[in-house]
């Protein structure tokens, strides 16, 4: 611990929760404000954008699907950096960051899915392809589900928290992995209708809705992880008050 | 650490027959295919080998929570965790996941030529099927090895051991499967899926072993 203090000076701060959460407090109201404000502009000019010339409508999908995509990923990261943090530099608040993180980014991924197979239905005449770029997240999906559910599967959140981060860690080397065999499948099996979207190749009309969008979520994620964490954090000083409750009750019963 | 090996591998051939259930849950598996799939023996010729890595996949799977469990059991995990100042904590996990590897995976491999048969498949076909299990399967132990330390402490890990570790060995079977139909097939390459697949294994045979050495030793404190 006390070699933790003298690296990380900044984040110390954070490595309380009470001050953690007195500073969540100052801030998720003005995060929350944020967010709504600007997931309403992106949605505005999302509903202006103009409707392409061969998907219709449903190129309006693309302002949801794609942030919801690259906030999965985001979430990941952000699981392993903590990952890190828990096992490199022992910092007390990055396994609830870790914990609060897995179920936000697994419903970002599965809506990731779902949007994009309600976009794949239209365009490419079927819900589900067994394409590289879907296999991949979802399997990202089910590695957030595994983790979830190691996560809960131990009451001891000190000994769960080291076991998640080794396996969030070595999940994470298998992204890199993941991605360079979308090359590899499509080469080998008949190459599906793949969605290939540089952001060069996209219109001004549609890149800055979705550049709104995307910032519009990223901030809703960090506010709904936040106020996960401290749920988090509250969740487990009430766990230990009943402990102590609980101790307290057994010795004046006994004695 | 020859004779840890040979320990392990004389108490998974003993040990209530673990090492042959895997086999004949492999037999099993494969000789389920056929009737799911319906007597056709061109389209059987045509997934055979995709149904025998994921044959070898699962009946692998299905052994690995008991990789440390046993020896948790009975106390010895402790005493190879206390002993890893005299030899790496690492190095003795990869022992164990080789002598796993020989007792309950090697026989899969040996026996996959005969299943190719049932499958119909060509010569080629079986030859390199056999050979990418030889080099791939090491990788799913070795992935498992971290995902059986890391619920070695949970009383019925098995299931979520699987859960676990099947998203990490997709890579595997990506590229396993590829070899074997690039050395049928005469556009798809066999060479490069097949050194790729190596390199899984050479690679997890690096990483396993640390990530399931930090998750025993946090587990046993």
């Amino acid at each position: 611990m006390s070699d933790a203090v003298s690296k990380t000076g900044r984040w110390i701060d954070l490595a309380n929760p009470t001050r953690f959460l007195s500073l969540a407090g100052g801030i998720l109201p003005w995060l929350g404000g944020l967010t709504v404000l600007v997931l309403a502009i992106g949605f505005w000019m999302s509903m202006n954008a103009p409707d392409d010339y061969q998907q219709g409508s449903t190129v309006k999908i693309m302002f949801i699907h794609v942030p919801f995509a690259w906030l999965s990923m985001m979430c990941y990261t952000i699981m392993s950096v903590a990952a890190l943090g828990t096992l490199v530099w022992r910092h007390p608040l990055a396994d609830v960051s870790a914990k609060a993180a897995a179920p936000i980014g697994a419903v970002f991924t599965a809506l990731a899915l779902i949007t994009g197979s309600l976009w794949g239905k239209p365009m490419w005449g079927t819900w589900w392809v067994w394409d590289a770029r879907l296999i991949s997240v979802f399997v990202l999906f089910l590695m957030y589900l595994g983790i979830i559910a190691l996560t809960r599967a131990m009451d001891d959140p000190a000994k769960s928290a080291k076991a998640t981060a080794i396996l969030t860690l070595v999940g994470f080397i298998n992204i890199p992995i993941i991605k360079f065999s979308v090359d590899w499948w499509n080469t080998l099996h008949q190459p599906a209708s793949v969605l290939r979207m540089g952001g060069s190749t996209l219109d001004p009309s549609y890149l800055k809705p979705l550049l709104v969008m995307a910032i519009g979520f990223t901030l809703l994620f960090f506010t709904l992880h936040m106020m996960a964490m401290r749920n988090e954090i509250w969740r487990r000083r009430v766990t230990a008050m009943r402990r102590v409750a609980a101790r307290s009750a057994d010795r004046g019963t006994v004695s | 650490m020859g004779a840890l090996f040979l320990r392990d591998v004389r108490l998974g051939l003993r040990a209530g027959g673990g090492a042959l259930v895997g086999i004949l849950f492999f037999l099993a598996v494969i000789a389920v295919v056929p009737f799911g799939v319906g007597p056709d023996l061109k389209l059987l010729s045509r997934i055979g080998a995709a149904m025998l890595w994921i044959g070898a996949l699962l009946a692998t799977l299905l052994g690995l929570d008991r990789l440390f469990q046993a020896d948790r059991d009975d106390g010895s995990l402790d005493l190879l965790i206390m002993a890893s100042d005299r030899h790496m904590l690492p190095l003795t996990i990869l022992i164990k996941c080789l002598a796993h590897w020989t007792v309950s995976v090697l026989p899969l491999v040996i026996a996959s030529p005969l299943l190719g048969l049932f499958m119909n498949m060509e010569a080629a076909a079986i030859g390199a099927t056999a050979l990418t299990l030889l080099v791939g399967t090491p990788a799913i132990t070795l992935i498992g090895a971290v995902g059986a330390a890391v619920a070695v402490s949970l009383p019925r890990g098995g299931l979520l051991v699987s859960v676990i570790i099947l998203p990490l060995t997709i890579p595997v079977l990506i590229f396993g499967v590829s070899a074997s139909y690039g050395a049928v097939e005469d556009p798809a390459p066999f060479l490069a899926p097949f050194l790729i697949l190596a390199a899984i294994t050479l690679f997890f045979a690096v990483l396993g072993p640390i990530a399931a050495a930090a998750a025993l030793r946090s587990s046993a404190d």
